[in-house]
């Protein structure tokens, strides 16, 4: 049973129908009991970092979602989510995250060039780094493959775990992995045959011991 | 870089996929899960699902329909039709929208772009507009292309995007089912104004269409087409093909 984490930010109804479509069995909960008990956890969300931050904290689940990914259960954050895994985020003055991968989240609007749009929204493709083989999150998948974003602030300072990066303007990061603990900017569930692609590849992963 | 992106609107009625020319005549075509994932599996970027009788009869979106879509179908989906309130919003989104289209509702009251821009975000907010020339003047309509709202289009969307608005859908009511092309002067001037992604809409009739579109727009986003994709007159996977062989960035 795969648990999808509920702090009360952002629609999980197409990631929960995803995961459906699969085959895999998938529950909605903000149940502590539920997240230790599922096999694998997803971390989603949208909006804002701080005030999401702040509803996982005041809902106790920080702390079990940090707990389970140390237990080495796989862990996945989407778009927010994933941000969630990093330290720290810059997005309305400083916020902490999880701290489960070094980095920090910060605005794209300094680095991207004049004339691109911010939020970062629509389809892109994903690069992968040149110097190590290709994650197994995206052993279903093909470089150049697109996938769909939204998102205004993206991760840096964590370049020994990005997995991929997609281009606008410079290569932004697109997903990372340090062990266990997985994360995506964009949303597979909104990414058609590649997005769930990644779920599957997502879903047939082990608990590490 | 970001691929343009081809959306077939799906004009919903009585739970079944419809179009009309210039807004009238309508004729029944598909089921509207059976059209969306069909357009899903030959690579349209996103779907827009309007409940075309909303506005005019005040009638709430099937949220029954909406939710099958988008148990079915794994691509974003904006939403419209019948959206007045925030609540409306909470609604659709609940059943698996990703983004809320409005149009009736944000003339009828415009402080609901704002509120919902504050709640969800405004990449959920999609201003639609259907703008018709008159005495020399881009005009707003409403009430699905019956109602001159006396508003100028370009002032009402910069405006709108100043809200809160996170994409533009402009269609034509000039250009609208007679095929013969996206209105591009109108396009040009909403794209001159505002920083959110645009989609095109009402005209398109050929491939060729959309190959001026991004050609002569670079700036426009997305072409949006209903009834030459439900009739076949275009194929998606076709389209898609000559718009990266004339060289725009397309999702394979």
């Amino acid at each position: 049973m795969i648990a999808i984490v509920d702090y009360g930010v952002g629609n999980l109804f197409s990631l929960k129908s995803s995961l459906g479509a699969l085959g895999m069995e998938a529950v909605v909960t903000a149940d502590g009991a539920v997240i230790r008990r599922a096999d694998k956890v997803i971390l989603p969300g949208v909006g804002a970092f701080g005030d999401a931050a702040q509803r996982l904290e005041r809902a106790g689940l920080g702390r079990i979602v940090k707990e389970q990914a140390g237990a080495g259960k796989p862990l996945l954050g989407i778009c927010l989510g994933m941000q969630l895994l990093f330290e720290q985020s810059e997005e309305y003055g400083c916020h902490r995250g999880l701290g489960l991968i070094p980095g920090r989240v910060v605005s794209m609007q300094p680095v991207v060039p004049e004339g691109y749009k911010v939020p970062h929204i629509g389809w892109n493709a994903l690069h992968f780094p040149q110097n190590r083989p290709a994650d197994p999150l995206f052993r279903y998948i093909k470089e150049g493959e697109c996938v769909y974003f939204v998102h205004s602030y993206y991760a840096t300072d964590c370049q020994e775990y990005v997995i991929a990066t997609a281009e606008y303007g410079p290569e932004l990061t697109a997903a990372v992995r340090r062990g266990n603990v997985m994360g995506t900017q964009f949303h597979p569930e909104k990414s058609g045959a590649v997005g769930l692609k990644i779920l599957q590849a997502f879903c047939e992963r082990e608990v590490e011991a | 870089m970001i691929t343009k992106r081809i959306i077939p609107c799906l004009d919903v009625k009585d739970g079944r996929v419809v179009k009309g020319v210039n807004f009238a005549g309508l004729s029944d075509v598909s089921d509207p899960v059976e059209l969306g994932r069909f357009y899903s599996d030959c690579g349209a970027d996103e779907l827009v699902f309007y409940d075309i009788t909303a506005s005019a009869e005040g009638r709430a979106l099937f949220t029954d329909i909406l939710t099958r879509v988008a148990s079915t179908i794994f691509i974003p989906l904006t939403v419209g039709g019948g959206i007045y309130t925030v609540d409306d919003f909470d609604r659709v989104l609940k059943c698996g929208a990703d983004k809320v289209s409005v149009n009736s509702g944000a003339i009828r009251d415009p402080a609901l772009i704002s509120a919902a821009a504050k709640r969800y975000g405004d990449q959920c907010v999609v201003l639609s507009v259907d703008a018709k020339r008159v005495d020399g003047q881009f005009r707003v309509f409403a009430k699905g292309g019956r109602e001159d709202t006396g508003l100028d289009a370009i002032e009402w969307i910069r405006r709108g995007v100043q809200n809160g608005a996170g994409e533009i859908v402009l269609n034509s009511i000039d250009t609208d089912g007679v095929k013969k092309g996206f209105d591009l002067e109108m396009l040009k001037a909403v794209c001159d104004v505002v920083d959110v992604p645009v989609i095109a809409s009402g005209g398109a009739g050929c491939i060729e269409d959309f190959v001026t579109l991004f050609q002569t727009l670079p700036k426009v986003d997305a072409g949006l087409a209903a009834s030459i994709f439900h009739f076949g007159q275009v194929k998606i996977p076709q389209l898609k093909r000559e718009l990266a062989r004339q060289g725009i960035t397309m999702r394979r």
